[in-house]
């Protein structure tokens, strides 16, 4: 495996960046190098933001922002209309994106001609969570269309993450969000 | 005293040896003279209290005199003498 | 046995704070610092190091703070960034002629105005001449293994200087990348006790720290600086280099030549940006162009020989500044690297690119084509500064 690069789009309070934080760390339970970092810039509740992840078996030595994505994730299907979720993303490349409607209309409208994966991941959030937080069921559809990372160090890495800052319950309704996600992404 | 070199002096301006001030003999800075005329003294000990250079020499509760190393005659003694006991003359002038 | 975690630039420099345990922490927070500060905090809170933390109310009282600690004969750590480096700058001084081996992150940010929180060397460079040793890092684990090497170097009883350990404001301090932590005994070990010569506190022994040092002896105050910065670059070269012996970490030294025994042209930048350029060269390198890099991590002292010799049989060098020097001959890293190849036996072509001023970013096409531009050259290219990533040149 070359080195991984993956962008993920939502808005400033969804948990973007813990997302690419939270696969970064599970890709590292598996002895890879890592990093993760958002766009950086002010942080406002609501405004469009990108995060990266970045995944390599070997040390990571580029610092730039990533231009050339392997990876797309889009976790609020409101920004297709308004931020071009696709660009550096080739047609070799993988597109997720957090919508009700299925991946054919996505692609066409997008005028994405790669692989292309949808799911209702704010439904999921609201069913697990009882908020709609996309971000875990996600990087949960991540784990499965990318085969990047196993699902028990996705598991390991979630409980560690989420240890101080939530409470138990809420751990368990995040790891039932991401295995959710996982069956119901379909590949 | 200005002689050393940089090899031989303690790093960051350090002063090491404490109270090292009683080395620096203040008094060849006077152009007055402090005399204390020991008839008139009452041993208030109020030129003790004021002097600003602790040159004034106190013995078993006595003023007894002015020391001189470190006196720099500014005359403070004279001023807060209720009783005269202190004149000022012009350095030099005396025996 | 290293144990891999998931750490910014901040928390790495936090974590290694935490592991050294020092005696006193005096800081004010500032973007793109705070994160390290408030993490070292809750550290304290928790209970997990001894540490005096002074909460101060401003980086002049910050490093006053420091400095009173550090004399007092403890082992002293802080940080700060950009304007809160400047309005420190008269104390930084005042560490340095006091000789007091203070440890301070500096998460590199661009200076106002116009006002701007993101990364660019502008407030380290203001400081170059302050008589603090400088040690630039590329990432997270730089910054996490030079906490303990700064440690190390400033307390060596033949440098007693403070130390600047540098990185990219936001790029590094806010980047979490994979950090392979010693630890806590292995930590303990490698820094040990501080025990310095001198204590303000030590009763038995009084000392005078700071008194008026007019034209009778300031002179040879300052020349002991220079001798003390000549002695910290061999100790720095073999604090480095002996540190993956001692802990198994990564290697390191005062500069890193990457690829540069067989180049024709080469980069030579500081901190993140060599990562890439790093990136980039691998890229090239597998195209069969001739093509390296110089890394400078010691910025001060400035390792005038090791960077001669690195860049000796290179044709064509460009300087990449993170910040400028208005009205100079080009950007600071720039006159260094000129200076130290005056008495080169033969002399490369040498131009310089000033990048990145406020966060503006650096990417791998843009350092291809610094290579490129020099690959193509009809001639030596010399004596030119210009301004890369810059709208309308």
């Amino acid at each position: 495996m070359d080195l991984i690069e993956i962008r993920w789009h939502g808005r400033g309070g969804q948990g973007v960046v813990t997302a690419s934080e939270l696969f970064a760390e599970a890709a590292m339970q598996d002895g890879n190098y890592i990093q993760a970092f958002p766009e950086f810039g002010p942080e406002r509740m609501g405004a469009p933001i990108k995060a990266f992840t970045r995944i390599c078996p070997t040390p990571i030595t580029i610092h730039s922002q990533v231009y050339t994505p392997n990876i797309v994730v889009v976790l609020d299907p409101t920004l297709l209309g308004s931020v071009d979720v696709t660009q550096g993303l080739g047609t070799d490349g993988i597109l997720i994106v957090n919508t009700p409607k299925d991946a054919k209309e996505i692609a066409t409208m997008l005028g994405y001609a790669g692989r292309l994966y949808t799911l209702d991941a704010t439904k999921i959030a609201l069913e697990t969570i009882g908020r709609p937080v996309a971000n875990t069921a996600c990087a949960g559809a991540l784990v499965k269309v990318s085969g990047l990372v196993s699902m028990d160090n996705m598991m390991a890495a979630t409980k560690e993450k989420f240890r101080e800052k939530l409470s138990e319950k809420a751990v368990l309704a995040n790891i039932e969000t991401i295995r959710k996600a996982y069956e119901e992404v379909s590949v | 005293m200005n002689e050393k070199t940089w090899k031989e002096i303690p790093i960051g301006g350090l002063i090491l040896d404490a109270g090292n001030a009683a080395e620096y003999h203040t008094g060849d800075w006077r152009t007055e003279r402090p005399v204390h005329i020991l008839d008139k003294c009452k041993h208030c000990m109020f030129c003790w209290i004021c002097c600003p250079d602790s040159a004034v020499i106190v013995k078993d509760k006595k003023m007894v005199g002015i020391d001189y190393d470190y006196c720099k005659g500014c005359g403070i003694c004279k001023d807060v003498c209720p009783f005269d006991a202190i004149e000022m003359t012009i350095e030099g002038t005396e025996d | 046995m290293a144990k891999p975690m998931a750490l910014s630039g901040n928390f790495a420099a936090a974590y290694a704070t935490k592991q050294i345990n020092p005696h006193v922490v005096a800081a004010y927070p500032i973007t793109p610092q705070t994160l390290m500060m408030e993490k070292f905090s809750e550290y304290v809170a928790n209970g997990e190091v001894d540490t005096e933390l002074v909460c101060v109310e401003s980086e002049h009282s910050a490093m006053s703070a420091c400095i009173g600690a550090a004399a007092a004969g403890g082992r002293v750590i802080t940080s700060t960034a950009a304007n809160g480096l400047a309005l420190m700058f008269e104390v930084v001084y005042i560490a340095a002629s006091l000789r007091l081996p203070i440890t301070m992150c500096v998460m590199n940010r661009a200076l106002s105005g116009p006002i701007n929180i993101h990364g660019d060397h502008s407030d380290s460079m203001g400081t170059r001449d302050s008589g603090w040793i400088q040690i630039f890092n590329e990432n997270a684990q730089e910054v996490y293994d030079t906490m303990f090497q700064a440690v190390r170097i400033g307390e060596h009883k033949d440098v007693m200087l403070p130390v600047m350990v540098n990185f990219d404001g936001f790029i590094t301090s806010h980047k979490f990348e994979r950090v392979d932590t010693l630890d806590d005994a292995a930590v303990r070990d490698y820094v040990g006790t501080y025990t310095p010569e001198h204590s303000l506190l030590d009763t038995e022994d009084p000392v005078t720290y700071g008194p008026l040092d007019l034209f009778d002896y300031y002179f040879e105050h300052k020349r002991q600086q220079v001798d003390a910065m000549r002695n910290a670059l061999p100790v720095a070269r073999e604090v480095l280099t002996s540190y993956a012996r001692e802990t198994g970490q990564n290697e390191y030294d005062i500069i890193e030549a990457y690829h540069l025994d067989d180049a024709d042209v080469a980069i030579v930048a500081l901190s993140s940006t060599a990562g890439t350029a790093k990136f980039v060269v691998d890229r090239m390198r597998a195209e069969g162009k001739k093509v390296g890099l110089l890394k400078i991590r010691l910025f001060r002292p400035f390792p005038v020989e090791a960077v001669r010799e690195a860049l000796a049989g290179v044709k064509q060098v460009a300087v990449l500044d993170r910040s400028d020097s208005f009205g100079a001959y080009g950007g600071p890293v720039f006159a260094e690297v000129r200076n130290a190849l005056y008495d080169a036996e033969s002399r490369p072509g040498i131009v310089d690119y000033i990048y990145g001023l406020g966060g503006r970013d650096i990417n791998a096409v843009d350092i291809e084509g610094v290579y490129n531009r020099m690959l193509s050259a009809s001639g030596r290219m010399a004596g030119d500064v210009q301004y890369l990533g810059v709208r309308g040149d």
